[in-house]
């Protein structure tokens, strides 16, 4: 019965964990999986994010509010962003790796200094009513602030898909990552393409940060322990896939649940790269994802 | 059929649920000059990367100088004297043109000195036109310059088979004539060279025999002029490339 | 002929490095002397799989950490001197490269890139996780005395740091002139073009992870003695894994010379910053530097130079 009750509780954190760590994938999902640009900054930005809404929260707004209005600003921020990318590298005859993965690396470093500057490496989380209590049913009891931001993840996501596949313009991100050449001939502008996508995976990174923030404080550098999570999220969904992505997630959260419950908190976090790596070893294709 | 140099059995290759290739037999013999035409899509590269181990074939075999090559992989192809070179040249950037060629020679020729290496590596540059361009840096070179590299690169591996992917594509007329003449030298040396070429008068110029492919299988081959006159090419090649 | 020239001199000035125990007294410049050493191991190893074979290994500090917890860990349990140490940490960073290349560079680039970040969490997560390593509160290691010679313990590492920093630099100018550095380039321009050429490219990939891991490693296997204290937060300092990379970069990727300029630069101009400003400014003068050289300089200062002898 003990142990009943621990697996059901195990496997309820894991699917509203996965979730939010689906959410976070989301938009590298988007920039690694769909423009095949490694960008190593997300989780930073994310918790840019956070601290945007931690921020606005202050003034009594609810943070999920907060994520939305903050999405604006963010996809001009991740615009610009873009912009810098594309006229150091792409300009220049095509990312090199090397180079782009060290810009990318080089810019979460200045985020998160950026943000020690601003607001020291104290702790910070948001206050709204429901967190502190939790919904019980039966065995399982699962605490707002994890059950609230894990409700997130599936609405973005259909929203995301069906922006994807039912939209010109989500048609036209998705063409472009297949053949950037047959795009440019048929009238659609590639790089202006390429950046609207990109400016969308930083607006979804502010909503990544209001969900981290609620399930728990945090400071400038908790992005740090995601980066290998997310990764392992978008490789193992498959690149590009966006359903798979919530699905993969859930997989990884629930893994690292179990592992949580069953043998000590400290090795959550190989985990993720475990998986990421049986991944690339045996389906480097990932579960949902067509092979190139 | 049995004396053939390469010969390549019910070879397919599907790209998740498009069918490249085949199933398609080839035969290349000693010192053959082959010309293999088709229009885009259709196969060719597929069967060129097949033949030279960048793909693996879903069915098949590749014998090459009677030994099954079909799972090996490209590098040992190439130690073992099956050459290709690349449509879009890929020089070494960052090496002079002399490194260039000393990567397959380290990397191809077993027991030799490093005289041997040097002298071999002027051998090819002199064969190719690009002695005064030696110690030049890749990045420098011209278009046609770049296509020579990568002849001479695939030549200083000591090839018995040579592989040239579009290797005249974008070069003037007076260009296309250079690289005719030397592939033709090459041949005389006794290399066999597999030709896939969109530039339809160097093939029919060039090859001995021509095979014409189209949505991944054989629809025509035999001699320039039969390939010429076969009504299938005209209809698949000559009726839709109208602008060559 | 010419590399034997380059042995000689590496020697000499490793001998010269011998001598200067009984030259300087001030036992300072040995202690900011060996943080500048390391790095130019650290550097030099990073740049045989990064700037020679060009991946990019994020993940420094988890062969650094890696190899000072090998040392710390034979010296707890055998008690062995710090050469055997060393040997240890070696051939530990070497199978970590060698096992990390193996699982990720059969697919891509960026997923060796991307797991050599998580390789530093995992690490940290073990040590933190095994109580005979001390765990997330370190260890302490008191190393045996220092041999009369080198007059003190900070002597005495600092010169064995700069007989690795000699043998290092010594190891990836023979790659550079040798047939294997020749491949490696070829790797980094084109790899199906050095495939078709008969590069066995996969072969020299792990060949380049585990030299380059084995390097870093040896980097880590002195710090325990140096510091004669370990743990978890600065054995897989985060600084360590951004200079490994930011060195080369800056020097130049290219030659073995670009590697340990960027090397002396960088971390004596850190050694010299530590004193007035904050680590978080040192990480973001890094950061902003990386970025810099990324856009406007990519092949570092040497290329510099080349550019304008070749304009």
């Amino acid at each position: 019965m003990v142990v009943l009750d621990l697996v059901l509780n195990a496997l309820a954190t894991g699917l509203m964990l996965g979730s939010i760590y689906a959410l976070l994938a989301l938009g590298l999902a988007i920039t690694f999986g769909i423009l095949h640009i490694p960008n190593v900054a997300h989780p930073a930005i994310v918790i840019a994010g956070a601290y945007a809404v931690v921020m606005t929260n202050r003034y009594g707004v609810d943070p999920v509010l907060a994520a939305v209005l903050w999405m604006i600003p963010f996809y001009m921020l991740g615009i610009l962003f873009y912009e810098f990318y594309a006229r150091s590298f792409e300009s220049r005859g095509g990312g090199n790796t090397l180079q782009s993965l060290t810009l990318f690396f080089g810019a979460s470093l200045v985020i998160e200094v950026a943000l020690v500057v601003a607001y020291g490496t104290d702790l910070r989380s948001v206050s709204v009513g429901y967190v502190g209590s939790s919904l019980r049913l039966g065995f399982v009891a699962i605490p707002y602030r994890f059950l609230i931001p894990a409700l997130i993840t599936p609405v973005v996501v259909f929203l995301l898909w069906l922006y994807l596949t039912r939209t010109n313009v989500g048609l036209a991100i998705r063409a472009v990552a297949h053949d950037e050449r047959a795009v440019s001939v048929s009238g659609v502008n590639p790089a202006a393409i390429k950046r609207h996508a990109f400016g969308i995976a930083t607006a979804l990174a502010v909503i990544a940060g209001a969900a981290l923030v609620i399930t728990g404080p945090i400071d400038p550098f908790a992005g740090r322990i995601h980066i290998g999570r997310v990764f392992a999220v978008v490789v193992l969904a498959g690149m590009g896939t966006i359903p798979g992505t919530l699905a993969a997630g859930i997989i990884i959260g629930i893994a690292e649940s179990l592992v949580m419950s069953f043998m000590s908190p400290s090795w959550a976090p190989g985990v993720a790269f475990a998986i990421l790596l049986a991944t690339l070893a045996l389906k480097p294709t990932g579960l949902f994802g067509a092979g190139r | 059929m049995s004396e053939s140099l390469l010969a390549v059995r019910d070879v397919r290759k599907a790209f998740g649920p498009i069918k490249a290739l085949g199933p398609v037999d080839v035969d290349l013999m000693p010192g053959e000059r082959l010309g293999i035409i088709g229009p885009n899509g259709s196969g060719k590269t597929t069967l060129i990367n097949c033949i030279s181990g960048f793909h693996r074939p879903d069915t098949g075999s590749i014998v090459f100088r009677g030994e099954d090559i079909t799972r090996m992989p490209a590098y040992r192809r190439a130690r073992f004297g099956l050459s290709r070179s690349f449509q879009i040249p890929r020089p070494f950037l960052g090496m002079s043109v002399f490194e260039n060629l000393l990567v397959p020679m380290d990397y191809c020729s077993s027991a030799e000195t490093e005289k041997e290496e040097i002298e071999r590596v002027e051998q090819v540059l002199e064969s190719v036109g690009l002695v005064e361009r030696r110690d030049h840096p890749a990045e420098l070179l011209s278009q046609l310059e770049l296509r020579k590299l990568e002849l001479a690169r695939a030549l200083a591996a000591r090839p018995r088979v040579l592989i040239a992917d579009e290797a005249m594509a974008g070069l003037s007329e007076a260009e296309i004539d250079d690289v005719l003449a030397l592939l033709l030298k090459l041949n005389a040396s006794g290399v066999a060279v597999v030709m896939i070429e969109h530039i339809m008068h160097a093939v029919m110029r060039f090859s001995q025999r021509v095979i014409c492919l189209e949505t991944g299988k054989i629809i025509a081959e035999g001699s320039p002029d039969e390939i010429v006159a076969s009504p299938q090419v005209q209809k698949v090649y000559f009726g839709e490339q109208t602008r060559r | 002929m010419k590399m034997t020239r380059f042995i000689i001199v590496a020697l000499l000035v490793f001998a010269t490095g011998l001598m200067l125990p009984k030259v300087v007294s001030n036992p300072y410049y040995f202690y900011a002397g060996y943080v500048v050493l390391q790095y130019v191991v650290i550097a030099t190893g990073w740049n045989i799989l990064g700037g020679y074979a060009g991946y990019t290994n994020f993940g420094s500090s988890a062969f650094f950490g890696a190899g000072a917890y090998m040392a710390a860990f034979l010296f707890k349990a055998l008690g062995v001197s710090i050469f055997v140490q060393i040997l240890g940490a070696c051939v530990v960073g070497m199978l970590l490269g060698l096992a990390t290349g193996y699982l990720t560079l059969r697919i891509q680039g960026v997923y060796f890139a991307i797991a050599t970040v998580a390789l530093v969490i995992v690490l940290e997560t073990l040590v933190h996780n095994t109580e005979y390593l001390g765990g997330a509160s370190g260890m302490t290691h008191l190393a045996d005395p220092a041999p009369a010679w080198f007059g003190g313990q900070t002597q005495y590492v600092f010169c064995i740091m700069l007989g690795l920093a000699v043998a290092a630099v010594v190891l990836a100018r023979w790659i550079e002139v040798s047939w294997i550095g020749r491949g490696f380039r070829a790797i980094r321009a084109s790899e199906p073009a050095a495939e078709a050429s008969g590069v066995p490219t996969l072969k020299l990939k792990l060949l380049a992870c585990a030299l380059s891991g084995g390097v870093m490693a040896a980097a880590g296997a002195p710090y325990p003695t140096y510091t004669s204290y370990l743990d978890p937060v600065s054995a897989f300092s985060l600084l360590i894994g951004l200079n490994a990379l930011a060195m080369p970069l800056i020097g130049g990727t290219r030659s073995w010379l670009g590697p340990v300029i960027g090397a002396v630069l960088l971390a004596s101009v850190q050694q010299l910053a530590t004193v007035t400003i904050s680590s978080e400014f040192n990480i973001l003068a890094v950061g902003l530097v990386l970025i810099a050289f990324v856009v406007a300089a990519p092949e570092g200062l040497l290329g510099l130079r080349f550019r304008s002898r070749a304009a």
